[in-house]
């Protein structure tokens, strides 16, 4: 994860963004300080941070850094030159943390896991506002695993992990109408439960949640109805207002992003 | 039917791409063969599928090529332009590629750069270092111009078809004498307006019957209200402007009567040898001796003019090209930013004018004689329209619903 320190709204990247509509800076560092805490002391996950950096605002949505598999760090190329302005910091993270840092080539774009999230030994992957769909062979070669591409059709969605979720190996949360038939198919076709939100939790992010085991830490504000259905197959949720960041079109899942175990790493301290 | 062979590598089986492609291909009017499809074994293993996509015009397969590009398809032979140096001066390698008059690009270092000047019937040289392409005459070769050879990565984008009707779609390009001319002539002139309006340039090119049938005064008011930004024309229709300008007569005969002049059959080679006394036309206006006309209107309104010689001219005038070359490089010159041609009356400039201009500029050709209406419309410019008619009754209703 990454503080806070320097977030703003500081351009329009997605239809969420709006420089009218600017972050109440306390009130974000407060939320993102709410969630940091629900993840170390309540669900005790072990978090590493790094540095904010000025003139970088949405450095905080850590999901977009890249994608890391085993001791690998699959840097992110980013399709706008504002986030662009990342790469080089997240670059030196990576690396100073032990991991080995890769690139895809450069006329791929890919946005880490904000556009690529596990279903079982699959890799689910969402194309076309950030990430291109060529990226998903160069990916399947890295990871040695299946790479299923999958269209993104709704311009508010514009990551994988705004309206799609993987809960475990078999159940997804997702919203079905940011995708095409074909979109539906594969993913239908893929996951034997799928919990389809309405629109109106769609858009308070209800899909971008981070699952820990059984515990789900999502948006607050969610439905009721979506909270019985989580609740119906065995899943604890655990709701954190994170207003001040749904104003640059990110929520929960954006805030972070999964580090597998591996134990040859060195050792890296939550500060 | 234009076709591209693409291919499409990955997962594309289990995450319905291919299928996917496949019917985007078809949503979009195009058709597609399959020439390869190589699946993986494994889970984790890529497929591969190749196929011929093909549309009804490069400009809905381009189309097709954005949307199935977005879906990681790409076209299998990234070709650039074949390019081979002319080994003489004037002289186009054998396999050279010969141009239309249609908007042209050729790929260059994996890049479409548009072809400048396009112009029918002449061949492409490719800056190597600056990457540009340009339209270039046989006459114009150097010895050592890199020039595109074959048909490779070369594009040529149709001319789309309006949705508005507009005064060319309207007639077409059929010529006939028994089109309604009045309301034609007025959506023209509403066409005229429109350019002067939008800055965009008009050409005349008119041949010495505007003279010879008193429609000399209409082409001068034209002039003077900014409706013309160039005019070709040959030794003919200067000569005999000014002829009517110092004797009021054109070919000797008085133009307000319709009267012979006595000795007027010497009028235009005296009106030749005045001009060629000072040194030239613009010369004559300076020093006052020419006082009105059209050829007077052009240098006082700065309009350019080329007069183009033929074998035929008397004198000539000093101000008329007797290269034929040169004359054609003339042209050229002030073909650039022309927006619409105005033919009147003139074979021989229509035609050379029809050759260098590029499909996309509006011809107007107005003549007596359907022969050459119908000539200039088979030359290919598709957004041209003939009008039957002497020079006279065509330039006297334009005038008028131009309000001039």
């Amino acid at each position: 994860m990454c503080r806070p320190a320097f977030y703003t709204i500081a351009y329009e990247i997605n239809p969420w963004m709006h420089l009218a509509r600017q972050a109440n800076h306390p009130r974000a560092l407060q939320q993102w300080n709410q969630l940091y805490q629900t993840l170390t002391k309540t669900l005790r996950v072990r978090v590493s941070l790094m540095p904010p950096q000025p003139r970088v605002p949405d450095l905080v949505f850590t999901a977009n850094a890249g994608l890391v598999v085993g001791r690998a760090f699959i840097c992110s190329n980013f399709r706008h030159p504002q986030r662009r302005r990342e790469e080089p910091i997240l670059e030196r993270q990576f690396r100073g943390m032990g991991y080995r840092v890769v690139r895809l080539p450069r006329r791929f774009n890919f946005e880490g896991e904000g556009d690529a999230l596990w279903v079982g030994q699959t890799l689910v992957f969402g194309f076309r506002f950030r990430s291109d769909a060529q990226a998903h062979v160069q990916l399947s070669r890295l990871l040695k695993a299946r790479v299923l591409p999958v269209e993104l059709t709704d311009r508010r969605f514009y990551h994988l992990d705004t309206c799609f979720c993987p809960l475990d190996g078999q159940t997804v949360l997702w919203f079905p109408k940011a995708f095409d038939r074909y979109g539906r198919k594969v993913i239908e076709g893929l996951a034997i439960n799928c919990v389809a939100v309405s629109e109106r939790d769609a858009v308070r992010f209800a899909c971008n949640a981070i699952v820990i085991g059984r515990a789900i830490v999502l948006q607050a504000g969610v439905s009721s109805a979506l909270r019985r259905a989580l609740a119906r197959r065995g899943f604890r949720v655990y709701p954190v207002d994170l207003g001040e960041f749904l104003k640059a079109g990110g929520s929960a899942k954006c805030l972070v992003l999964r580090l597998p175990e591996d134990s040859t790493l060195k050792k890296s301290h939550a500060r | 039917m234009v076709s591209e062979l693409i291919q499409v590598r990955g997962h594309i089986i289990d995450s319905l791409i291919l299928p996917k492609i496949l019917d985007e291909i078809m949503d979009l009017n195009g058709t597609f063969e399959i020439i390869e499809l190589a699946v993986g074994k494994r889970k984790t293993d890529p497929s591969t599928a190749r196929l011929r996509l093909a549309a009804p015009s490069q400009r809905q397969l381009d189309v097709i090529l954005a949307r199935l590009a977005r879906l990681g398809a790409s076209p299998v032979h990234h070709v650039d332009a074949r390019l081979m140096r002319a080994t003489k001066s004037g002289v186009f390698p054998r396999a050279f590629y010969s141009t239309t008059n249609l908007p042209t690009e050729v790929r260059h270092r994996g890049v479409w750069r548009r072809v400048q000047q396009i112009e029918m019937d002449c061949g492409i040289v490719v800056s190597r270092t600056a990457g540009q392409a340009r339209c270039t005459p046989m006459t114009n070769i150097r010895k050592g111009n890199w020039v595109v050879c074959g048909h490779a990565g070369i594009r040529v984008t149709p001319l789309e078809r309006a949705r508005v009707p507009q005064v060319f779609q309207f007639m077409g390009s059929a010529v006939s004498s028994e089109k309604p001319k009045t309301q034609l002539i007025h959506r023209l002139a509403q066409e005229m307006r429109v350019m002067r309006r939008t800055s965009r340039k008009i050409l005349v090119v008119a041949g010495p019957a505007v003279i010879h049938t008193g429609s000399g005064p209409y082409l001068e008011r034209l002039i003077k209200a900014g409706y013309v930004q160039a005019l070709f024309a040959g030794n003919g229709l200067a000569t005999h402007d000014i002829e009517s300008a110092l004797y009021g007569t054109s070919l000797g005969v008085y133009l307000d009567r319709g009267t012979p002049a006595q000795d007027g059959h010497d009028h235009h080679m005296r009106a030749i040898n005045t001009i060629r006394s000072v040194g030239g036309i613009r010369q004559a206006v300076r020093r006052g001796l020419l006082t009105k006309g059209v050829m007077h209107a052009c240098v006082k309104h700065r309009v350019p003019f080329v007069l183009a010689g033929s074998v035929r001219d008397d004198g000539p005038l000093p101000d008329t090209i007797t290269d034929t070359l040169k004359a054609q490089e003339a042209m050229r010159k002030q073909l650039r930013g022309i927006g619409m041609a105005l033919m009147i009356a003139s074979t021989l400039h229509a035609i050379a004018t029809g050759n260098m201009l590029s499909a996309t500029v509006k011809t107007i050709c107005v003549d007596i004689n359907a022969a050459v209406v119908t000539k200039l419309a088979d030359r290919g410019t598709f957004q041209g329209i003939g009008i039957v008619s002497d020079s006279e009754s065509f330039l006297r209703e334009l005038v008028r619903a131009l309000h001039v």
